[in-house]
Parts: structure tokens; sequence; C-alpha cells
């Protein structure tokens, strides 16, 4: 997926409030303390047993070609190249990676892939929200900014932004300042960027146009200033906004670099390895898969560091709904 | 009222001059400072390419927009009916909610590669099955908010008035849940259109616009590479245009609102 | 000052005579409309209001009457479309500026991310007051409205009452000469409602505050205060005023709501209020 899939998230279009405050959390009935939690353990975990149980059904059951409707193959093939098993999959990650002596065992040349793609994508999501953080001030505090940029913004989240990347992809070998080459990893870093700012310009916006209209009163009955009102009112009320838009920027920075790294042919990222791999899959269909999962750990790693940055600012999200 | 006027000018006129003012920027890096066209190509240039190749452009747009119009419709299918049944069953909301929640923050994309080989190299399938996973993520995620839209209140009204299961569900559960379902599959049009697009930059069967725009990148004929960029745009906004409007035709025929 | 005469009282009576030129709220013509849809509304038409220093004044009157309006306009939070408003004899921005007056309002509005003693610093702390300062002149309030144990709570811990007593802890933070209250129990249940009433009426007389109280409640309005002042929408204007003659040393307690007198007060309002006499006994109570 690209920019955001959890647009959901963060609606693009001016809509409904609701929109922004779907957040991911996707409600599990609650039941008080350890026993809700163990509840939702077991669940989560049949959740994904359920999900392997669909596959190896499907392999087991659907015909070799898959299920083919006309000419058209609407499900795929299920021969042990095409799908190969999940414990195939899995025992393929402790195996060497090249039949070479010597070589890492899969897992570590994944797990060094999505090291480098974390990195990349972490600067990207630090550098993006900055930029989405000040924009947002400043359009907060300059009306004209915000009508003159804010349709842009939110038109630019309905079209496919990440269409740039190979596009951008020429500009890596031939920007040189002072003697400085601009290194490719930079390429894919202001893609990945680019496309976290978005969600958090807009999502801290709309959270610091959130504050109620009993403090905007009460600050200005207090004579305080701009920056004061900011400080104590604005932004700690937009908190409940910002961490929405800080994970939907995560997962775009991941989303983006993983793109950005097949389009920009870098080369040492988990988004090459996916290409790569998958060309190899014909011999070796197991591994293709390494990278996926390598993926998919990129992604709920980079989720998780937002909600551990929700946790810290939960004296701000005391008014959320429970 | 003279004060509201200027509001009115100044939110339409506003955004005009930003744009033009980026345009006329362009168009001075690219004639006056003469930004190398691998960087920047200029807008004639890029309006060129677009009339040579405007059949093939024509072609790769309906490749890439049917990808991303099945995986839309497959993607919420899917997000429906699966909320419905998670909103049916908590301990089928337990199981799904936690792997959705996983998804949005996983690169699906990932998936592109794997699913060529699964469908075979010249189908287009496989990334349309990355564009319905995509699409299937806000679409649940809004539907199961929206089929949990009903209030205490509500419920108990139609309890006292014996309403049956159907007659709760057309009254109450379709209107509250349906504005929540329609914003899902708004936000999912545009995450199809990114999907199927960005699946071909992984390589599988070419004709689609993401294809051409990463072989054209490659070869260095940046201008097209960019024209390509430009009909990308173009089908975002007819897929974000086009639920718009099915939006507000459904929310014309069907009796919707939050349940306050 | 013409229209403020109807059945009852002569206008301008009461103790905002005898204070003379200190006056805390003295409004004079005020007209304040608003462009809607609709067209436009006459929110305040021509009203004229005199608080003296010290006095507790309640304004009354249905929903639209524009009573939150003249308070909103004396606390500088509206501009009057017309007419002059002076907050001891300054113009209500300046007065602002001056932290002249503490506002409440029917929402507690507290800052749910600070806890209660950081709440009622919130002013302190905007005016540049120094920390060992706050932290004394917070355990004062939080003594006053009897919340010292709750200090590090946050409001959300605590109930609907609670949270008004902070805001109005936090109202008093300044020390000011007049508070403005907007419907501060509107939100509260009747028990807690009648419990509040009699400590704003004990900390009104403690502060020596000049008070101007916005209500719907009609027994609410004469319980508290020395003048009840009784407008009427569409447009929103003051039809008329009742003295409760109730010094401000006489206790606010259950004896007080049962007095004949009292009963008696709560009639006259609410013939104002209708514009005609009712045939009450002053049974009921709102």
């Amino acid at each position: 997926m690209t920019q955001t899939q959890t647009q959901a998230v963060l609606d693009p279009a001016p809509t409904d409030a609701t929109a922004v405050a779907a957040s991911v959390d996707v409600r599990v009935p609650r039941l008080p303390g350890v026993l809700g939690w163990a509840r939702a353990v077991v669940l989560a975990v049949l959740g994904l047993v359920a999900l392997v149980g669909v596959w190896e059904g499907y392999k087991a059951l659907a015909p070799e070609d898959g299920v083919v409707i006309g000419e058209q193959r609407v499900l795929p093939r299920t021969t042990d190249l095409a799908m190969p098993h999940v414990w195939d999959m899995v025992q393929r990650l402790g195996e060497p990676t090249t039949s070479m002596a010597g070589a890492d065992p899969l897992w570590r040349s994944v797990a060094d892939a999505a090291l480098v793609s974390l990195g990349i994508a972490g600067v990207s999501w630090f550098v993006g929200t900055t930029v989405g953080l000040l924009l947002a001030v400043a359009m907060a505090r300059l009306r004209v900014l915000e009508w003159g940029l804010l349709p842009w913004i939110i038109l630019s989240q309905t079209i496919p932004l990440i269409a740039f990347a190979p596009v951008v992809r020429s500009w890596g070998s031939r920007i040189e300042i002072g003697g400085w080459d601009w290194p490719p990893w930079l390429s894919v870093a202001v893609i990945a960027s680019y496309l976290a700012f978005f969600p958090v310009a807009v999502g801290a916006l709309r959270g610091l146009q959130a504050h109620s209209r009993i403090h905007a009163d009460l600050f200005h009955v207090y004579a305080a200033g701009w920056w004061s009102t900011l400080r104590r009112v604005r932004i700690p009320s937009a908190v409940p906004y910002l961490l929405p838009a800080l994970r939907l920027g995560a997962a775009s920075a991941v989303v983006g670099t993983v793109v950005a790294e097949v389009s920009t042919g870098y080369l040492d990222g988990i988004g090459r390895m996916l290409v790569s791999l998958a060309g190899q899959a014909s011999g070796d269909p197991a591994k293709a898969w390494a990278p996926i999962f390598g993926a998919v750990a990129l992604g709920l790693v980079a989720g998780g560091i937002v909600t551990v940055i929700g946790v810290l600012l939960r004296p701000y999200r005391r008014g959320e709904a429970r | 009222m003279n004060r509201s006027g200027l509001t009115l000018v100044g939110r339409v006129a506003a955004p005009l001059v930003v744009g033009a003012l980026v345009l006329a920027v362009w168009q001075f890096l690219v004639s006056v400072v003469g930004v190398s066209p691998y960087l920047l190509p200029g807008p004639a240039e890029i309006g060129e390419e677009w009339s040579e190749n405007s059949t093939v452009i024509r072609e790769a747009f309906a490749i890439t927009g049917t990808n991303a119009a099945i995986g839309l419709l497959a993607g919420t299918i899917v997000g429906v009916l699966l909320a419905a049944v998670a909103s049916w069953l908590g301990w089928a909301e337990g199981m799904v909610g936690p792997i959705v929640a996983g998804l949005a923050v996983v690169p699906i994309v990932a998936l592109a590669p794997v699913l060529n080989s699964m469908y075979g190299a010249d189908s287009q399938y496989g990334r349309r099955v990355v564009a319905a996973i995509a699409a299937f993520v806000p679409v649940y995620v809004n539907s199961a908010r929206g089929l949990h839209q009903t209030t205490q209140l509500h419920r108990d009204l139609l309890h006292a008035t014996a309403a049956n299961g159907w007659q709760r569900f057309r009254v109450l559960t379709l209107p509250s849940a349906t504005p929540f379902v329609l914003t899902g599959i708004r936000v999912a049009s545009s995450l199809a259109v990114i999907s199927a697009l960005v699946a071909e930059y992984f390589g599988g069967p070419r004709g689609g616009l993401g294809s051409f725009i990463s072989t054209s990148a490659a070869t260095s004929a940046y201008a097209r590479a960019w024209a390509y960029v430009g009909a990308a745009i173009v089908l975002g906004l007819v897929a974000y245009v086009v639920t718009v409007l099915v939006e507000r035709l459904v929310q014309h025929r069907l009796p919707t609102g939050a349940a306050t | 000052m013409s229209e403020l005469t109807t059945t009852s009282t002569p206008a301008g009576t009461g103790p905002a005579d005898g204070a003379g030129s200190s006056a805390a709220v003295s409004a004079r013509g005020v007209t304040k409309t608003f462009k809607t849809r609709q067209g436009v509304v006459e929110a305040l038409s021509n009203v004229d209001l005199e608080v003296a220093a010290g006095e507790f004044v309640a304004l009354l009157g249905p929903s639209g009457c524009g009573k939150s309006t003249l308070m909103r306009v004396v606390a500088d939070l509206e501009r009057p479309t017309s007419g002059s408003v002076e907050v001891f004899g300054k113009s209500p921005a300046r007065a602002r500026r001056d932290q002249d007056y503490g506002i409440a309002f029917q929402q507690a509005g507290l800052l749910p991310w600070r806890t209660v003693a950081r709440n009622v610093a919130l002013p302190l702390e905007l005016h540049g007051l120094s920390r060992p300062e706050r932290k004394e002149r917070v355990e004062y309030l939080l003594d006053l409205v009897g919340l010292s144990d709750f200090a590090g709570h946050h409001p959300d811990q605590l109930s609907g009452g609670m949270q008004q007593r902070v805001a109005i802890a936090r109202a008093l933070a300044e020390q000011p000469r007049l508070l403005l209250m907007d419907e501060p129990f509107g939100a509260l249940d009747e028990m807690t409602r009648e419990r509040m009433q009699a400590e704003l009426a004990r900390l009104s007389v403690e502060t020596g505050a000049a008070v101007v109280f916005v209500t719907h409640s009609i027994p609410e309005g004469v319980f508290l205060a020395d003048r009840v002042v009784v407008m009427s929408p569409r447009p929103g204007r003051i039809v008329g005023e009742v003295v409760t003659g109730i010094a401000r040393d006489v206790p606010r307690d259950d004896a007080l709501r049962q007095d004949p007198a009292f009963f008696a007060r709560v009639t006259e309002v609410r013939e104002v209020l209708h514009g005609s006499p009712v045939s009450s006994d002053g049974r009921e109570l709102r």
C-alpha cells in the first residue's frame, strides 16, 4: 500500500470529525483487567491462526491451476511453487540465505535490510512530522496561509503522490552541492518524508482548531497571548488528533520508503530484497516470503513506536472517549 | 456582510494564487534558471509528451483504472461483510481487529511481487488483490465503527416498540452506519488507485500507468514520465470525484444520519 | 433607565445608588445585533444595567433573552453594536487586561490534562506569579471551596459539582472585585445545585466581590441575589427588576428557602417575568 493505507484514520477530505476520530484502535469488546487482556490476546492469536487456516485450506482444496472464470484466473494457483506452505516459509527463515559457505541465515539478512529501511523511514517520519507540525502551526496562525495551502494539501491526498518516486530517482545521480554528493538513500528519504508530511499537517491543523470554545473564551478573558494559548491549550487539545496523524505518517513513511527503494533502485533496504527474492521464487518459493515478513515487522515496529508515543502523551488524552 | 464577503474572496483567491505561484516558479526554474530537464522538465514539454502519447496514456489509464476499480469493489464487499459479521459476533471482532490494525501500518504492496508469481506473470490479478487489501482496511474500520453507532437510547426505544431484527436493522442500524461506510469507501478509493499504481513498480505485466512511469524514468525519458504522472493524478482525481458523487447519490436515496 | 420600571420597584434603587461612582458594572444603552441566515437578530436592545461594588445581581430570563450576551459584553467576549459599557470605570477590554473580574461558565471548562491545583493556578501562571506565591494562593483557594484533598486529582476524576467548584476557585484566583457567572450551576443536579448555591453565597460574602449571575431559575436568583434583573427575549431587553431585600449577611440555608418572604419575592419575580400578576400561593419552586 502506499501513501496512507489508513487514510481511514485521517480522512483526506474535509469531512466529519468521525473519520478523524476513527483511529486504528479497532474496537475490542472490553472486559475488565487481566481477563480482558487475555481474551484480546487469545482472539488475536486465533485470528492469525484463522488466516493461516484460510491459506492452507484454499491450498488443499482448490484446483492446482487456481479458480478460473472464463479466461480469467480469479484466485491464484495452489502449487507449492505459487503458494508455499506456511511452515515452509517459517522454516526457510532459519536456513542460510544462499548456498555459499558461511552465508547468514535468511532471517538475519532480512533483519539487516529491514533495519536499514527502518532507519530511513525513521528519519523521513521525523522530518515529515516536523515540517508538518510547523506548517500546521503557521496555518493556524495565519488564516491566509490556511486558505492558500490547505485545499492543495487535501487535494494532494486524493492523488497518488507516490507516482513521483521514479522521477525523483533522477535527482540522486545529478545533484552535487559543493563536492557533496547526493547519497542514494536521501532520494528515498525525500519521497518518504514528503508522504509522511501530509497527514501530519492536516491532522495537526485540525487538532489545533479543535480546542473548545469555552477554553478560547477563558484565555481571552485572561488576556493570554496567541503563543501562550497555543502552548497551554491548543497543542494539548490537539494531541488526540495528532496521534492518529502520527500513526498515519509512520505508515506513510514506511510505505514510501519501501516503494521508493524499489523505484530508485536503492540496494540495501527491504524494498529491493522484496523484488529480487521474488525473482528467485521459481527456484525457492518460500524464500520470497521472508522479506514480506520483514516488511510486516517494519510496519508493526513503526506503528508500535507511535503507540509508545501515545502512552507517553496519555495525560493529554484524558478527554478521549472511554 | 463586508467581512464574510472578504472571507469568501480570500478562500477562493488564496489557493488560486498559490497554484499560479507554483506554476510560475516552475516555469521560472526551467526557462530562466535553466534547471536540467533531468531534474525538472517544463510544463510545455510535459504537455507535448502527453499529446504525442495520448493513445498509450489512455490505454494505460484504463488498465490501472480497471485494476483499482476491481480492487475497490472486492475490498469494499469483503470489508462490509466482515464488519457486519464482526458486529454480530464479539469474538469475530476480536479476531479481525488486531489483523486490520496491523494491516493499517504494514506496507501491503510488499505482497505485489509474490502475488505476481502466484497468479502467473501475465495476470493483472496480483495488483487487483493488492488494491483490494488496501481498500479493505478503511472500509472495514469505518463500517465496524458505523455499526457500533446506535445508541442505547434508540435500542431501548425499538425494544419497547417490539421491533423485530429486520426492522431494527432497517430503521436504526443501516441509517446510522451508512455515512461511515461511505466515508470508508471514499478513503478506500484513493488507496485503491495508489496501490494499483504502485504495485506496478514491483514488476509484473507491462501496460499500466505505473509501469510506464518507471520504464520512462529508467530510460531517462523524464518528460514522458511526468506526463504519465500527470495521468496518474487525473486517475486519482477521477476516482475521488466518482466516489464523492456515489456518496451523494446514496445519501440522497437512503435515510442516513448519525444517531444522536 | 426608563425601561427598568415595571411593577414592583423603581429602577435604580437598591444598593447600586449608594455606591455611586465606583460602580462595578455600568452599561448604558447597550444594543447587540447578530447577523444570521434568517436575518438580523437583536440579542440586546438598549439595555441599561448598573451593578454596585459588592452587589450580587442575578440576570434572569428565558432562553434567548440576551442575559448571557449581556454578561459576555461585560466580559469583553462580545462587542456591543452600540452603547457603552464600563467596568470599574474602565472599558471592558482594559478591565480584562487588568484582570478586574473572574469568570465561570455553565461548563467548568477545566483543562483535562492539568490537575485540580494546576487548573486553579492557570490564571496566576499566565500573569507571572512566582511558583511559591502560586502554591500558597492555590492552597488557600482550594481550602475556600473545600477541595484541598483533591489538589492532585484530574478533572475527570471529579463529580460535576466538584468540577464547578474548581472553576469557581479559578475565577476567584486573582481576587477579582467582580465575578461573572453564566449559569454556573445549570448542569448540576438539584441537590448539588442547592449546596453550591449556599457555598457561592458564602464566598461572595467572604470575598466581598460584586457578582453578575446569569440564571434561568427564579428561586436560584432570588435566593442568591440582592437584586434580580428580569429580561425578556425578541428583542433581548430588561423588563423589570426585583430587590430581594435579603441582606448579604442572612445565611443562605434551608430556613431561607422556606421563608414566606422568600416565596413572596419568587412570586414577584414571576409576575415581572410574565408581565402580569400570577395567582400564586408561592408553593411552586421552579
